[in-house]
């Protein structure tokens, strides 16, 4: 196999199947996402855009196809999940933080016991990262002392802490309160407005339009139709898009 | 009552039909059984016990002669020290013994290894049911008086195969603490860790267990009272603890009937009295997990 270079997909998803039992939940997903790029997946609940990007780091294992990130294959047995994990971060709906870990320790956490780097490097680096996410002077609380959006915001540093590739955000927003929800959001802005590969799963159509370089529309499994978001929200071509647009937008 | 005020609402115009939470019949399986009866007892009512005890021993008293109660404040200094202590020790090391073994038997519970989970599945359900006298006796039979390690011969007296015995049915109920406390963490913490790429073992040491420990400590401190409650047992094994030197004791002053009630419920208070605090601040620590919860 060739070498990946960022010519190429960072993350290319060729016909991708995946059953719980007897239901198929994604019937046949493709879709590429260059480096740089930040997309989104929307559609209603159940259509399988939480499983697909739950694919993407192995949490969920599928039945056929071909995840590749940065030219390996995921679901390839044999694959380090350790090296793919250091590429691919992961933002949870709800948070997922580390409850018995103040918010620096979370973000320390991974880097100084997987990576086994250097603590006072570590330390610096997270104290940089809770900053960006415009959480300084909330390093030593714990989970329990935070908001929803707080809360998010750490975890979001937890996963850059790690340096990956790509951001996977798995509804990232949907468990917070309105007035939260902005603040975290923001913060994917700027990471996205610094080059970050991002894909994410989200509701929130206005953020979606500003923030994507491309918007994919799932149901029942599969891709039905995808665009720019000018193209996509201004014009979108099959009833079951226009359906789902005309109830959320 | 709340069936009326149920039946109330629904005659509200408009009420909506509501799903009410299920609710089981009968108490519920409790984790802290011992702890939490003992605990609920007023404090009063221990001391009130502790005053029947003189009181009880003086009704019993004949004219002229020794009370049986100054018969048992003569004996008392050594019944504490030379017996209770004993019972306190045989808890603290089958304490010990038993929490180790459980913690290792819990986590191979939790093992991904189906043939070790079957094991430990095996050992936990089978010290978890069995009589703990008959186990006790069982150990003291089965077990040599000595055994002889790389040429070292070492005694085995009673007392050491009490704890091994106590040690076996306690470790297979830490077991099961240790496994359900594992388990009342929500998976997205095992999902959270594993997307930062910790190892499996990582992640139970690090992120997990952290967290149980807290969880972990009411209901094991639950089974140290038990535990302390159940050393006289003991006894039964000729290990002198508490109740074999009463019964001693009482002998020594001539195996009166009026001595008995007096020895015995002494021997009852000195339980009470050990486990009511340890059962009190159980019940505290409870509220406090479930207060941060």
């Amino acid at each position: 196999m060739t070498p990946w270079t960022p010519d190429q997909p960072l993350v290319s998803i060729r016909n991708v199947h995946k059953s719980y039992g007897d239901i198929e939940v994604l019937k046949g997903i493709s879709l590429d996402v260059m480096k740089g790029q930040v997309i989104c997946i929307i559609g209603p609940s159940g259509s399988g855009k939480s499983t697909l990007i739950r694919c993407i780091n192995a949490l969920n294992d599928i039945q056929s196809g071909s995840i590749l990130v940065e030219g390996q294959e995921v679901h390839d047995p044999k694959l380090d999940k350790l090296a793919l994990r250091r590429k691919v971060g992961m933002v949870f709906q709800q948070y997922n933080l580390f409850p018995h870990k103040t918010a620096l320790q979370n973000v320390m956490m991974a880097p100084i016991k997987v990576l086994k780097e250097n603590r006072a490097e570590v330390e610096a680096r997270a104290r940089d990262l809770l900053k960006k996410v415009r959480l300084e002077g909330k390093e030593n609380h714990y989970p329990g002392e935070l908001s929803g959006g707080q809360q998010q915001r750490v975890a979001i540093a937890r996963s850059l802490a790690m340096r990956p590739d790509v951001m996977l955000f798995d509804e990232v927003t949907a468990a917070l309160d309105p007035e939260t929800v902005k603040e975290v959001l923001v913060t994917i802005k700027d990471l996205a407005a610094d080059g970050m590969t991002c894909i994410l799963v989200t509701h929130e159509m206005g953020f979606a339009r500003e923030v994507s370089d491309h918007v994919y529309f799932t149901d029942k499994g599969v891709i039905v139709e995808h665009g720019a978001p000018a193209d996509f929200f201004g014009n979108a071509q099959d009833p079951r898009t226009r359906a789902f647009l005309d109830q959320v937008l | 009552m709340a069936r009326n005020s149920l039946i109330r609402t629904a005659d509200v115009k408009g009420a909506l039909p509501v799903l009410l939470p299920f609710a089981p019949r009968g108490p519920a399986f409790d984790a802290l059984f011992l702890v939490r009866w003992l605990g609920g007892i007023p404090a009063w009512l221990i001391a009130l016990a502790a005053l029947a005890v003189p009181v009880m021993a003086l009704a019993q008293s004949g004219i002229g002669a020794e009370s049986p109660f100054d018969k048992l404040l003569r004996w008392m200094p050594f019944l504490i020290s030379k017996g209770f202590m004993f019972n306190i020790l045989i808890s603290f090391l089958a304490m010990a013994l038993g929490t180790l073994v459980g913690a290792l038997t819990g986590l191979a519970l939790i093992s991904r290894l189906a043939p070790l989970r079957w094991l430990a599945q095996a050992y936990v359900s089978f010290f978890r049911n069995a009589p703990w006298l008959v186990l006790l006796f069982i150990i003291l039979l089965a077990f040599p008086f000595q055994i002889t390690l790389f040429g070292h011969t070492v005694p085995l007296p009673g007392w050491v195969k009490t704890v091994i015995g106590l040690a076996f049915p306690l470790s297979a109920n830490i077991a099961e603490v240790v496994r359900g406390a594992v388990q009342s963490v929500p998976t997205a913490q095992w999902e959270a860790s594993e997307s930062l790429g910790f190892s499996r073992r990582q992640t139970i040491w690090q992120i997990i267990l952290p967290q149980c420990v807290k969880r972990m400590l009411p209901p094991w401190m639950n089974w140290y009272a038990i535990l302390t409650m159940s050393t006289p047992l003991c006894s039964l094994l000729g290990v002198d603890e508490i109740i074999s030197l009463t019964r001693q004791a009482m002998e020594a002053e001539g195996n009166r009937p009026e001595l008995l009630m007096p020895f015995y419920s002494f021997a009852l208070l000195l339980f009470l009295a050990y486990c009511y605090p340890i059962a009190r601040f159980t019940l505290w620590l409870e509220r406090r997990v479930a207060v941060k919860n």
